[in-house]
């Protein structure tokens, strides 16, 4: 953008604006650039202030204590947090599992079959579900599925179970959307060569497309990931909330972001500091995630370059 | 088997797949809708909750809600904004553009709880403001900027290239071009970001929890605590003493917040010049 003629007049030998002209053009770019900072000083801020608070339990407790530790009982002084790191994964995982093959096959639906008018009813349905806040998913999930979940595996319905449908449905418009783009943007000449050697519509989805659309499908996934485990509010309200490993899918669990709100109100002292020692992995985790995706974008631009 | 019928089955599992998503958005919605339109009353809208089982209204926790997204959309607009006029006019690409993005990106994937964290350790305590409405707004508008960047970038970039050249043949400088010729253009779209942000933000709960309180308050200043019904509908539902109030408050949150997502299109669809 910035070799836009006219507009580094100031700079150059040719002076084509007044000295006050430059001075003010180049203030407000240095004001532009501030405002675009404040997304890196929050991430700074974030970490800064979270982690502070988040460190000492490293340093009291010991990493291997905090992050392999068994039990999670604060009152003993037990601050291990494994149980709710197998929480949080295994609710992702299971939610991945469910929501993965609704999404992309969504995705796929979109850009391949839907004809224009069925595209304009599915599409904004789809971003009113990214739109329709996780507390009211959690309600839903608590009034609603945990009844039919509580029927079907026995117990009260609090658990992985529930975690996972509520979840799967909330991470389909992160994954469809993502997907939807990626196999959109693929050339239209590809798919007409397919046709054109007497490919079925499947065949040229599964053959040509999806392996075209890979590297934004797998990204999509990551995002959707990212979402599953940083997701509170909705988790919070079906999972149960008992730090353990459970001995069934339909037992209660906690995971770390439930934990986290379960507990502020009254912890003190370390166990506080754990809460927020929580707070940095999953920080660190969701930036993990962010980064594999950049990665694997240049990855892809590094590939076609070299083709 | 065929390559037909293996085609049929196939995009009859694809059909299915998108029924099923386009279902759970109506069973959601309708089930909202079915068991909260009998509480909606102008009694339960405009009185306050009473008694331990909060009887009554839900007027404190409307205010709430509207007052902080009002406070962090204030707050953000103009910084995103100009943020991705940097990022669309004036940036080169390099590493400090690849920071920014990466920033972004990052900001965009924080889990809610995090953030929510992050408000309570530097705006509640830090900073001294305690349980207010600036706060969580402070919290929440980081949840935003990254939202309003991208929608805004995406709309400036969407403005031809040629116009631009017309205004810099006038004589015009950058600024002059972005303010008078850009971003006007922009405009509906960039407004169609900032609606769809704020959905967002009143949809939160888990930011809003530990930075604005959880006591049932009518803010009047910044400094104010409250209860968003985000929150509301959180303990309304887990105490399950009330059942119908959470009713109530969930649909009007759903009306809120289709409100915004269904205005944002109206807007973008009336207004779109690029």
């Amino acid at each position: 953008m910035s070799e836009t003629p006219g507009t580094q007049a100031g700079s150059g030998t040719l002076q084509l604006v007044s000295r006050r002209t430059y001075f003010k053009e180049l203030a407000l770019k240095n004001l532009f650039l501030l405002c675009a900072g404040v997304a890196v000083a929050g991430v700074v801020l974030i970490f800064a202030f979270v982690g502070v608070r988040g460190w000492p339990i490293f340093a009291e407790v010991g990493p291997w204590a905090f992050l392999a530790g068994r039990e999670w009982n604060p009152t003993a002084g037990l601050y291990g947090i494994l149980p709710l790191i197998y929480g949080s994964v295994v609710v992702m995982l299971g939610a991945l599992a469910i929501g993965t093959p609704l999404a992309v096959g969504t995705a796929i639906f979109l850009s391949e079959i839907a004809t224009p008018r069925v595209r304009s009813i599915v599409r904004p349905a789809v971003e009113l579900l990214a739109g329709i806040p996780s507390v009211i998913y959690g309600f839903f999930g608590l009034i609603i599925l945990r009844p039919i979940i509580a029927d079907a595996t026995g117990g009260l319905g609090f658990g992985a179970v529930t975690a996972w449908l509520i979840l799967a449905i909330m991470i389909v418009p992160t994954i469809a959307a993502i997907s939807e783009d990626a196999l959109r943007s693929i050339p239209p000449g590809i798919r007409e060569a397919s046709y054109a050697m007497g490919a079925t519509t499947w065949q040229t989805i599964y053959k040509v497309l999806v392996p075209a659309a890979k590297i934004g499908i797998i990204d999509a996934i990551i995002l959707g990931m990212g979402r599953a485990i940083g997701e509170t509010m909705a988790v919070l309200m079906v999972v149960g909330n008992a730090p353990v490993f459970p001995e069934s899918i339909s037992d209660p669990i906690a995971t770390l972001t439930t934990q986290i709100v379960m507990d502020m109100p009254y912890a003190a002292g370390d166990h506080r500091t754990a809460l927020f020692g929580m707070g940095i992995i999953l920080f660190l985790v969701s930036m993990g995630l962010v980064a594999l995706v950049r990665l694997m974008s240049r990855f892809q631009t590094a590939m076609e370059s070299g083709r | 088997m065929s390559k037909r019928i293996t085609n049929a089955i196939a995009l009859g599992m694809l059909w299915i797949a998108a029924l099923i998503t386009v279902a759970v958005l109506g069973t959601v919605i309708g089930y909202v809708v079915i068991n909260g339109i009998g509480e909606l009353s102008p009694r339960f809208i405009f009185t306050w909750p009473e008694g331990v089982a909060a009887e009554g209204g839900v007027w404190p926790t409307i205010v709430s809600t509207l007052y902080v997204t009002a406070l962090a959309m204030v707050i953000i607009t103009p910084i995103a904004i100009l943020a991705a006029v940097y990022l669309a006019e004036y940036a080169v690409q390099g590493r400090l553009v690849g920071t920014i993005r990466f920033a972004a990106d990052s900001l965009a994937s924080v889990p809610s709880i995090v953030m929510g964290l992050f408000g309570l350790a530097l705006f509640v305590e830090a900073a001294g403001i305690g349980f207010s409405m600036l706060s969580a707004a402070l919290a929440l508008s980081f949840l935003m900027l990254p939202i309003v960047m991208r929608t805004t970038e995406e709309a400036i970039r969407a403005v031809p290239k040629y116009i631009r050249w017309g205004s810099y043949g006038l004589g015009a400088t950058k600024w002059q071009t972005v303010s008078r010729i850009v971003l006007p253009a922009a405009m509906p779209r960039i407004i169609t970001g900032i609606i769809l942000s704020t959905g967002r933000a009143v949809g939160e709960t888990a930011v809003v929890i530990y930075t604005m309180g959880q006591a049932i308050n009518l803010p009047v200043s910044p400094l104010d605590s409250g209860r968003p019904m985000t929150v509301h509908l959180y303990l309304l539902a887990m105490e399950g003493i009330n059942l119908p109030a959470a009713y109530g408050t969930a649909l009007l949150l759903m009306i809120l917040i289709l409100g915004f997502n269904l205005g944002a299109r109206f807007f973008l669809r009336r207004n779109r010049k690029v």
